[in-house]
């Protein structure tokens, strides 16, 4: 379908775009990369009167690596995450996630600010800032606040982002090089929304021990969601095929997926349970035994 | 603000100036508004792929973008990968390996795989698969269009040794 009318703004400065959109309330949209925004207008599910365009604002597409962590710009499109050389290095999670956006045209376009404001709770971004303890940078007219991503997701398609406010930026905790990652998802097809997946890592002792363990699941409820039941499975053991299956148990355990036209509930549910086993199989170097 | 907003932007290295509807989407300008009629829609919210055009050098969905948006940006549409009626490399493979049947999806998966080529001259089967994953063809089964794809990499390595 086509959107309905709107009027649109460009504005070039920061403070131009949160004045149209403190002016018209919950009346306008921002917009950058409008992968998702756009298909949510086409299907009449968002009608804004107002689109504040702010692909063209300076300074919101930068990708900063320190030793406090990690800063996306709120503009840093897909497509700049995946062929970071400096973030392979610095967050390979993060890059091995983006990899799962949808499609490599939507990957051109698709930023990180707009998957975060849209907070789909099948996406990967927000799955990566809640699992990895995000901090979300927002402004608006009362000034600048730092949103931990615990605290960003309130519901599907909800967060506690004010109508005129905007991201600016996510930043990221710093990676440690002893740290062991995965990433798993699954999709009926590739580029689907998941019906369910999983990102974690851990610290690994000389000793073979996981410490800072960091379960994160998407798909499986309103919002992406920490497993700490799984993380507690795992945290300061040795990870063997035994503790594998506990924390999958663990993880199928804490989560309670409605159904919905894509899967039932107890399906998405026993996927999580896999996809955790998997997961820490990966990070850990150990093969799984399917049939076990 | 006002109903109607102008946009101007460069199509296959001609200037265009439109005057259209902030809501009216890239796709919609280059066919109703500029007769750039080579670009097909198809899903309108994204699935597809079948309106993919080269925006500033990048594959994008132009249903998932309003015209507005694309003030000031180069873009390339399946017409403008021909030199005049000489099929390019990549339209002549698609020929010579019947990688179309009814051709409604082709615009969009030429102009997908002439951005993959032109940066990733190298791209596998298997690259080559997860980049059209984003492209829907329902007559072909998608094998001849990899081969197409893969045969056409020899014109593009060229290319990049010719630059070099």
């Amino acid at each position: 379908m086509k959107a309905p009318r709107f009027e649109y703004v460009r504005p070039t400065r920061l403070e131009d775009a949160i004045g149209f959109l403190a002016r018209h309330g919950g009346d306008a949209k921002a917009i950058a990369g409008g992968q998702s925004l756009v298909p949510m207008m086409a299907f009449r599910l968002a009608a804004p009167r107002l689109l504040v365009d702010i692909g063209r604002i300076p300074g919101l597409n930068g990708i900063a690596v320190d030793d406090d962590g990690i800063r996306l710009g709120a503009l840093v499109r897909w497509r700049d995450i995946e062929r970071s050389a400096e973030l392979q290095r610095a967050h390979p999670l993060l890059v091995e996630a983006v990899r799962h956006v949808a499609h490599y045209q939507i990957r051109n376009r698709g930023t990180v600010g707009g998957s975060l404001a849209h907070a789909d709770p099948a996406a990967e971004m927000p799955g990566i800032a809640v699992t990895c303890d995000a901090q979300i940078v927002v402004v608006g007219p009362r000034g600048r606040r730092i949103i931990a991503a615990a605290e960003f997701f309130a519901a599907a398609l909800s967060t506690t982002l004010a109508a005129d406010e905007l991201i600016i930026e996510v930043q990221l905790p710093p990676w440690r090089d002893n740290r062991r990652w995965a990433f798993e998802e699954f999709a009926r097809r590739r580029g689907d929304f998941a019906l369910a997946g999983v990102a974690l890592f851990y610290d690994g002792g000389a000793d073979g021990t996981a410490t800072n363990i960091h379960i994160g699941a998407i798909g499986v409820g309103d919002t992406p969601v920490r497993l700490t039941a799984a993380e507690s499975a795992v945290e300061a053991k040795r990870i063997t095929a035994s503790i594998i299956r506990d924390a999958g148990a663990a993880a199928a355990a804490s989560v309670k997926p409605a159904d919905d036209i894509h899967a039932p509930g107890e399906y998405r549910r026993a996927l999580l349970g896999v996809l955790t086993e998997r997961a820490l199989a990966r990070a850990a170097g150990l093969a799984l035994r399917e049939d076990a | 603000m006002s109903g109607r907003a102008t946009v101007q932007f460069t199509v296959n290295g001609k200037h265009y100036a439109a005057d259209v509807e902030p809501r009216t989407t890239l796709v919609d300008c280059l066919r109703h508004d500029l007769k750039l009629t080579g670009t097909h829609v198809g899903c309108e919210h994204g699935v597809c792929g079948a309106c993919t055009v080269i925006l500033d050098g990048a594959a994008v969905r132009a249903c998932l973008m309003f015209a507005v948006q694309a003030e000031g940006a180069d873009i390339v549409t399946v017409e403008g990968l021909a030199d005049g009626d000489r099929l390019s490399p990549l339209q002549a493979s698609f020929r010579k390996h019947h990688a179309l049947q009814c051709g409604f999806c082709t615009p969009g998966i030429l102009t997908t795989a002439h951005t993959l080529l032109s940066e990733e001259p190298d791209a596998d089967a298997d690259r080559i698969r997860e980049v059209l994953s984003g492209n829907i063809c329902r007559c072909t089964g998608y094998v001849q269009i990899v081969e197409a794809v893969l045969d056409a990499r020899a014109a593009y390595k060229q290319k990049w040794a010719a630059a070099l």
